[in-house]
C-alpha cells in the first residue's frame, strides 16, 4: 500500500503533461477569483485620472490619502461600530441561543427532538421574502425600526436555526463519558453544560461564532430594510449610498470598500480552516 | 450507559431540554414563524401595510396570474436557475476535482477561491460595476489592446445582457464555495474505489461518472436544493446594481415583492409574491426530502 502510494506520486512528480493540465485551469481559475479584487486594491490607490487612463493596471504612486478621505466622507467612525455593535450582539445571542439548544438536542433525551431538527432545518431554508413583509410591520408598530437591538433579534432567529444544526452534529461526535459521570456525581443539567460540555465544544462555539460574525458583518437585505437612518447604518448599507452618492470618484468608492473589507479579510485569513470548515458543513450534513 | 438513567431521568431531561430549547423557539417563532403565517394570511387580503385590512381572497393571486412584469420576472428567476445549476456547479466541480490532484498547492488555492466568498454583496458589486464600465471597465481596456468587440458594451445598461451581467456577479461569488464543498465531499470517498478503476483501465470519464458523481451524489443534491431555493428568491445582487432595470430586463420576483411592500404600499399583494415564491421553493423542498426519505442518502 505504501510502496503503491510511493510509486504513484513519483509518477505523478514527473508527468509533466498532467501538471500543466492540473494547474493551467487552477490558475486561471484563481485569477478569476481574485483578479478583480486586486483590481479593487489597486483602483483604491490611485488618482481618478489614473483610473480613467489605466483602469486595470498597478497604481504609480499609492495615495494613501484616499483611505483618510474615504474613511472621513463615508462616516466609517460611526458605520465601524454599527457594524461592530450588531456582529457582537449577533455572536453572543447566537452563541447563547443555539448553546443551549443544541445541547438539548445533541445531548438530553428530548421528547419531539427529531421533529425540532426538521423545524430547524425548515427555518434554515425558509426564504426572508415569506417572512419579510409582516415582520417589517410588526417591527414598525414595537418602534424597532431604526434600532440596532431590533435587528440583532432578527439575525437571532434567523441565523440561531442553522447555527443550531452545527453544534448539535458537533456536540453529537463528543464522547459522553465524562458528563455520565458528572451527573453521577449529582451534578446538574446546567453544571453539566456549562463545567463539561463547554470546555470540550469551544471549537465548535468559535465555528458558530465566526460564521454568524461574517453573516452579520456582510447582511445586507435585512439592514437595509429595517436600518434607513445614517447615523445607525452599518458598514454595507453607507456603503451603498456612499457608491452613489460619490459615484464618479471611483479611488474614493474603491478605498471606502477596502476599509470595509479589511476586518472580514483579516478574521478569514487568520481562522480559515475553522472558516471554510463552518461554512461548508451545511452543504455536507443537509 | 441506560443503567444511569433510571425511570424519572428522561423526563426531568425532557423538560429541562425544552427549558433550552425555549429561547430558540421563542426567537424562531417570533421571526419566522408568525411572520410566515401572516405573509399567507395577508396574501388574502387589500392592505397597504398600515391601516385598515380587507379579505379578497384570492384577488391577489388571479392579479397575479395576469400580472405581466411579475411573469416577466418569474421568467428571469428561472433564467436565473438555469445559470446557477449549470455555470458555479461546473465551476465548482472543476475546481475541486483539479484540486483533489493539485498536492501542496490545494490549500492555497482553496484560500483563493473563497476569498469572494467572503466578501459583501455591496463590494462585490462595486467591484463589478466598474469592470463593467463601458469607459473605465475591462472593455476599454481591451479596446486599448486592440480587441474592440467589448468597448462601450455597457453590460448593466443593456437589456439583453443585464440579466446576465448580474447573474455573473453572483456567480463569481459564490462558484468558489461549491469548490469546497465539493472538494470535501470528494475527499470523503473511499481512495479504493478510484484504484480499482484504475486497475480496471477506467478512463478519467469513466471515472468521474462511475465514482466521483455517485460519491457526491449527497452533496450535489444539496447544492441543487439551495441553489434553486436561491434563485427563486434571489435579491441582493439585482437590487444593488439595476434595482430592476434597464426597464424591468432584470426584475425578479423578491424585488417586485420589495417594491409592492415598501415603495408601493400594496402589501397584502407583496404577500402573494410571497407567498408564491415560498410555495414554489416548498415544491422543492418537498421533493428533496422526498428523495431522501426513499433512501437516496444511502
Amino acid at each position: 500500500m505504501t510502496a503503491g502510494v510511493n510509486v504513484g506520486t513519483a509518477r505523478r512528480k514527473w508527468n509533466l503533461r498532467r501538471t500543466l493540465l492540473v494547474y493551467v485551469p487552477l490558475v486561471i481559475l484563481a485569477i478569476v477569483a481574485l483578479g478583480p479584487v486586486l483590481v479593487l486594491l489597486f483602483n483604491s490607490l490611485k488618482t481618478g485620472r489614473e483610473i480613467v487612463q489605466d483602469p486595470l493596471g498597478l497604481p504609480d504612486a499609492p495615495q494613501l490619502a484616499n483611505y483618510a478621505r474615504a474613511w472621513r466622507q463615508g462616516h466609517f467612525e460611526s458605520t465601524m461600530r454599527n457594524s461592530a455593535i450588531l456582529t457582537a450582539g449577533s455572536v453572543l445571542g447566537v452563541c447563547i441561543i443555539s448553546g443551549l439548544a443544541a445541547y438539548a438536542l445533541g445531548r438530553l433525551r428530548v421528547r419531539g427532538s427529531r421533529g425540532v431538527v426538521t423545524y430547524l432545518f425548515l427555518a434554515t431554508t425558509a426564504p426572508a421574502p415569506l417572512y419579510v413583509i409582516p415582520l417589517f410591520f410588526m417591527w414598525t408598530r414595537l418602534g424597532q425600526i431604526n434600532s440596532l437591538s431590533g435587528l440583532i433579534i432578527i439575525y437571532w432567529g434567523v441565523l440561531s436555526p442553522f447555527a443550531t444544526l452545527l453544534l448539535r452534529s458537533f456536540l453529537l461526535s463528543l464522547p459522553t463519558e465524562l458528563e455520565d459521570a458528572g451527573r453521577v456525581d449529582g451534578a446538574g443539567e446546567i453544571r453539566v453544560l456549562l463545567s463539561i460540555i463547554l470546555p470540550l465544544s469551544w471549537p465548535g462555539f468559535v465555528v458558530v461564532g465566526l460564521i454568524t460574525a461574517l453573516g452579520t458583518w456582510n447582511e445586507f437585505f435585512f439592514a437595509n430594510t429595517f436600518i434607513h437612518s445614517q447615523r445607525l447604518k452599518p458598514v454595507t448599507i453607507s456603503l451603498l449610498s456612499f457608491q452613489h452618492q460619490f459615484s464618479n470618484d471611483w479611488e474614493l468608492t474603491s478605498a471606502a470598500s477596502v476599509i470595509a473589507v479589511v476586518p472580514v479579510v483579516a478574521l478569514f485569513l487568520v481562522f480559515q480552516r475553522r472558516f471554510i470548515a463552518g461554512m461548508t458543513a451545511g452543504g455536507l450534513k443537509g | 450507559m441506560t443503567w444511569l438513567n433510571p425511570g424519572g431521568l428522561p423526563r426531568r431531561q425532557s423538560f429541562q431540554g425544552w427549558l433550552f430549547l425555549l429561547p430558540l423557539m421563542i426567537a424562531t417563532i417570533v421571526v419566522i414563524v408568525l411572520p410566515t403565517l401572516a405573509t399567507v394570511a395577508f396574501s388574502l387580503t387589500d392592505w397597504s401595510g398600515f391601516g385598515e385590512v380587507t379579505f379578497i381572497g384570492l384577488e391577489n393571486f388571479r392579479q397575479l396570474a395576469t400580472d405581466a412584469s411579475f411573469l416577466q420576472s418569474l421568467k428571469h428567476a428561472v433564467i436565473w436557475t438555469a445559470i446557477f445549476l449549470t455555470v458555479p456547479i461546473f465551476m465548482g466541480l472543476l475546481g475541486a476535482v483539479l484540486l483533489s490532484e493539485a498536492g501542496p498547492l490545494q490549500t492555497f488555492f482553496k484560500l483563493v477561491y473563497f476569498i469572494p466568498v467572503t466578501l459583501a454583496s455591496v463590494i462585490n458589486a462595486h467591484i463589478w460595476r466598474s469592470l463593467y464600465d463601458p469607459f473605465r471597465g475591462a472593455g476599454a481596456v481591451l479596446e486599448g489592446l486592440g480587441i474592440p468587440f467589448l468597448a462601450d458594451v455597457a453590460f448593466l445598461g443593456e437589456k439583453n445582457l443585464a440579466l446576465y451581467a448580474v447573474a455573473w456577479v453572483d456567480v463569481w461569488r459564490w462558484w468558489g464555495f461549491l469548490v469546497v464543498v465539493f472538494l470535501a465531499a470528494l475527499q470523503a470517498i473511499n481512495p479504493e474505489l478510484y484504484d480499482s478503476a484504475k486497475v480496471d483501465g477506467a478512463s478519467w470519464w469513466l471515472e468521474f461518472r462511475h465514482v466521483t458523481l455517485p460519491g457526491i451524489r449527497v452533496t450535489l443534491l444539496f447544492v441543487v436544493l439551495i441553489t434553486i431555493v436561491g434563485s427563486l428568491n434571489v435579491f441582493d445582487y439585482v437590487y444593488i446594481l439595476t434595482q430592476g432595470g434597464p426597464a424591468g430586463a432584470t426584475e425578479v420576483p423578491v424585488t417586485l415583492l420589495y417594491k409592492s411592500a415598501f415603495q408601493k404600499y400594496e402589501a397584502g399583494y407583496a404577500a402573494a409574491i410571497g407567498t408564491t415564491m415560498s410555495f414554489l421553493s416548498g415544491l422543492v423542498l418537498v421533493g428533496y426530502l422526498l428523495l431522501q426519505h426513499m433512501g437516496w442518502e444511502e
